[in-house]
């Protein structure tokens, strides 16, 4: 069998969609930003994620969000069975606005961190991290 | 319950007036998510540390609301200012109820 080339980018374009509906998940994911949010707008910027490309074990997954300026940030893993990952809120004395964490990922998913700023604006940013063995039992 | 919880952190011994310093904090906890199943196909009911703080003299430097998908032993790396002598304490708040404190003094020369 012989693809194109366009039919293999729509192939491929398929596939990520599917993987990116799992129903009920989303839909708490979409709560918890709601939650965090209070329905405000989200915009983008000023906030950084850095996680791993590909995690080989996703029991343990190295992430860390920074946002200078921002209140709090909350830590997502959409593809889990339970989205919430840690809500940092950070007081008078932090020194930066970032924090270091490891987080359990139970597949190939997109990590998503969403920051209240001080003036109350919301930004989010996310990244696909491919996990190699899934945590959370299962 | 969760048995032989031990905290552990990281403060350095001084520090200057103002200094911003880095923390690390790790507690030993199995953080059982309440997905698994044991052998027989039961669920194992959920038993995290759902909520930890740092204050350094009565003020907060970060409370971290903590959720299923923090991995066993929850670690944290976060930064300070240190604006005089005095002390870090750490509290790690267990779903059983149980709380664990860690103080580290620290000082400013």
């Amino acid at each position: 069998m012989k693809f194109t080339r366009r039919e293999t980018m729509l192939m491929a374009l398929g596939a990520t969609a599917a993987t990116m509906l799992p129903g009920r998940a989303m839909a708490d994911v979409d709560a918890k930003v709601a939650e965090f949010t209070g329905g405000a707008e989200i915009g983008e910027g000023g906030l950084t994620l850095t996680a791993p490309e590909i995690a080989e074990n996703g029991n343990t997954v190295p992430i860390e969000v920074s946002a200078p300026g921002a209140v709090s940030i909350m830590v997502l893993a959409t593809g889990n069975p339970t989205p919430g990952a840690a809500v940092f809120n950070f007081g008078p004395l932090a020194g930066a606005q970032s924090a270091s964490t490891r987080i359990r990922l139970a597949k190939t998913q997109n990590v998503m961190a969403v920051a209240k700023m001080a003036d109350g604006s919301f930004v989010q940013v996310s990244q696909e991290v491919k996990v190699t063995i899934g945590g959370c039992g299962g | 319950m969760a048995d032989n919880v031990k905290p552990k952190v990281r403060v350095p011994k001084t520090a200057s007036a103002g200094e911003v310093i880095t923390l690390k904090t790790l507690i030993s906890h199995p953080m059982e998510s309440g997905q698994r199943k044991d052998g027989d196909g039961n669920l194992i009911p959920r038993s995290i540390i759902n909520r930890f703080t740092c204050d350094f003299n009565e003020q907060n430097v970060i409370d971290v609301t903590m959720e299923p998908a923090i991995s066993t032993n929850p670690y944290f790396e976060f930064q300070a200012i240190v604006p005089e002598t005095g002390a870090f304490t750490f509290t790690w708040y267990d779903d059983d109820g149980s709380v664990y404190t860690e103080v580290q003094e620290i000082t400013v020369g």
